[in-house]
């Protein structure tokens, strides 16, 4: 029975091979494995959106993802957004509209507004809301993440 | 919190997963999207000593489109239902509630099976299964039944699948031309649990099947509503009201979110809502 399993997985371009403990899940993998520690971690139970990143190209959250299932993956975290142009669009504008005040909620929020921008979605406020309904901000309000979202998309149709 | 210790399996075969669930001694459970177990096994609600991941059966995650039904494998995920040609064409009903489950993110990930083998009063599918009058294919090592969604759905977090059996498919009848289907909830903030909702369907002979969930102890069709729609093409201010008087024979249980008599009030709503909204 496996209580440990090899995994090879690219984490932001770069290929790792690692042993890791069946139980562990994949925000504390790339958090403590990898070091890269910009995916946070709040509730464990899928609840506020901040584990939130990109598998095989949709975002998932890994508090609820195991390492292990992860095997054989690409992973994009928030370290791995500077060379993508919704993010750094996304970037640009979070900081111009004050879209984040202690950056907890900031890479989930993020990695849910680069799909909901990467689909086609429209600058509509209401679909925004809905789309990010599942990350939580104790910060902002919410207008502000809603307004840098909205402009990311009216910049690219102007 | 983090899950407890367990072991790992992640068979390629159907046959493989069910050896392993044969094994009373490995008190197996399957992990399908997580979406509910990790959150379960984070909490140490449940404490499974073999995890048994079965996204590695690639024909789990087939939509056919057959003569008579559309056959959804159980490891097919909400965001693969939702972006389904087939499922927009056949199972209309399914196109109109999976943006209400849950959030992208969870839905990425999120399968048919696990919600239907979950049976969470509060979850949408199981209440789409019963509206649609689908069945759900159950194997084992002793063989392949289908169990008709009326009878599958037993009660809170509990089915007619038992833990030696895997859901493989869910079956649905394929939707006619002039066949119409409603739904409506009603929850406190975008993609949560439902307080209350329903899924309807009205088939060409007006026959009419109501389906709620959030409101009780298990998704549930509710006859004496169902009486007084069925035959109707239809449904005036009367015949609402008269389904709504019906709707008092549910028995109601509270959750965290609302008393028994909130949910009596809520079920109205969404059962007017859903029938104004008919299509
Ligand atoms: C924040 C949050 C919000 C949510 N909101 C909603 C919501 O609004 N509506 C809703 O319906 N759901 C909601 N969910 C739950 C989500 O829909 C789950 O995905 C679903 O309930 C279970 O599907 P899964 O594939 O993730 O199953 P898993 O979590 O992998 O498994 C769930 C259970 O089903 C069993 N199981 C899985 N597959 C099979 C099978 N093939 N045969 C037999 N048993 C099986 C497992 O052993 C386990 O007991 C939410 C979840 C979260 C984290
Ligand atoms: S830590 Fe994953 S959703 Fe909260
Ligand atoms: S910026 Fe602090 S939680 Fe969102």
């Amino acid at each position: 029975m496996m209580k440990t399993a090899q995994i090879t997985l690219t984490i932001n371009g770069e290929k790792h091979i690692e042993d890791v403990p069946v139980r562990m899940n994949l925000a504390d993998f790339i958090r403590t494995k990898i070091g890269l520690t910009g995916t946070h971690v709040g509730c464990e139970h899928g609840v506020c959106g901040a584990c939130t990143l990109f598998l095989d190209g949709v975002t998932i959250r890994s508090c609820l993802t195991l390492a292990v299932q992860a095997d054989g993956s690409e992973i994009t975290t928030i370290e791995g957004y500077e060379t993508d142009k919704n993010a750094s669009d996304l970037i640009k504008n979070f900081h111009t509209r004050n879209a984040l005040q202690c950056g907890y909620c900031t890479p989930g929020m993020l990695a849910s507004s680069i799909e909901y921008i990467e689909q086609g979605n429209p600058a509509d406020r209401e679909l925004v809301k809905q789309h990010i309904s599942g990350n939580y901000c104790r910060c902002t309000g919410y207008q502000a993440i809603v307004d840098a979202i909205c402009t990311t998309i009216e910049e690219r149709q102007n | 919190m983090k899950a407890p210790d367990f072991s790992y399996e992640k068979p390629n075969s159907i046959p493989g997963i069910l050896s392993l669930l044969e094994k009373d001694e490995l008190e197996c459970q399957l992990l399908a999207g997580g979406q509910s177990l990790m959150p379960m096994m984070n909490f140490r609600m449940a404490t499974p000593k073999t995890i048994v991941d079965i996204s590695g059966v690639s024909e789990l995650s087939l939509i056919t489109d057959t003569p008579k039904a559309i056959e959804i494998g159980a490891m097919v995920r909400y965001c693969e239902l939702q972006d389904s040609d087939v499922i927009q064409k056949f199972c209309p009903l399914i196109t109109m509630v999976i943006p209400h489950i849950a959030h992208p993110a969870i839905r990425n990930r999120g399968t048919i099976g696990g919600s239907i083998g979950l049976s969470d009063p509060a979850a949408e599918l199981p209440a789409v299964l019963l509206a649609l009058d689908g069945k759900v294919e159950v194997s084992s090592n002793k063989g392949i039944r289908e169990e008709p969604a009326n009878k599958f759905f037993k009660g809170i977090y509990e089915t007619a699948c038992s833990s030696n059996e895997l859901i493989t498919k869910i079956i649905l009848p394929k939707a006619l031309p002039k066949q119409k289907f409603g739904f409506y909830e009603i929850s406190r903030r975008h993609g949560d649990y439902a307080m209350a909702g329903v899924c309807i369907a009205q088939d060409q002979d007006l026959t009419v099947r109501v389906a709620f969930f959030g409101v009780a102890e298990k998704a549930l069709r509710i006859a004496s509503i169902e009486k007084v729609l069925s035959g109707n093409s239809d449904f005036s201010q009367s015949i609402i009201e008269n389904a709504q008087n019906a709707a008092e024979d549910i028995q109601f249980e509270g959750d965290m979110n609302a008393g028994p008599e909130v949910k009596k009030h809520l079920a109205k709503v969404v059962l007017e809502r859903a029938l104004e909204g008919i299509k």
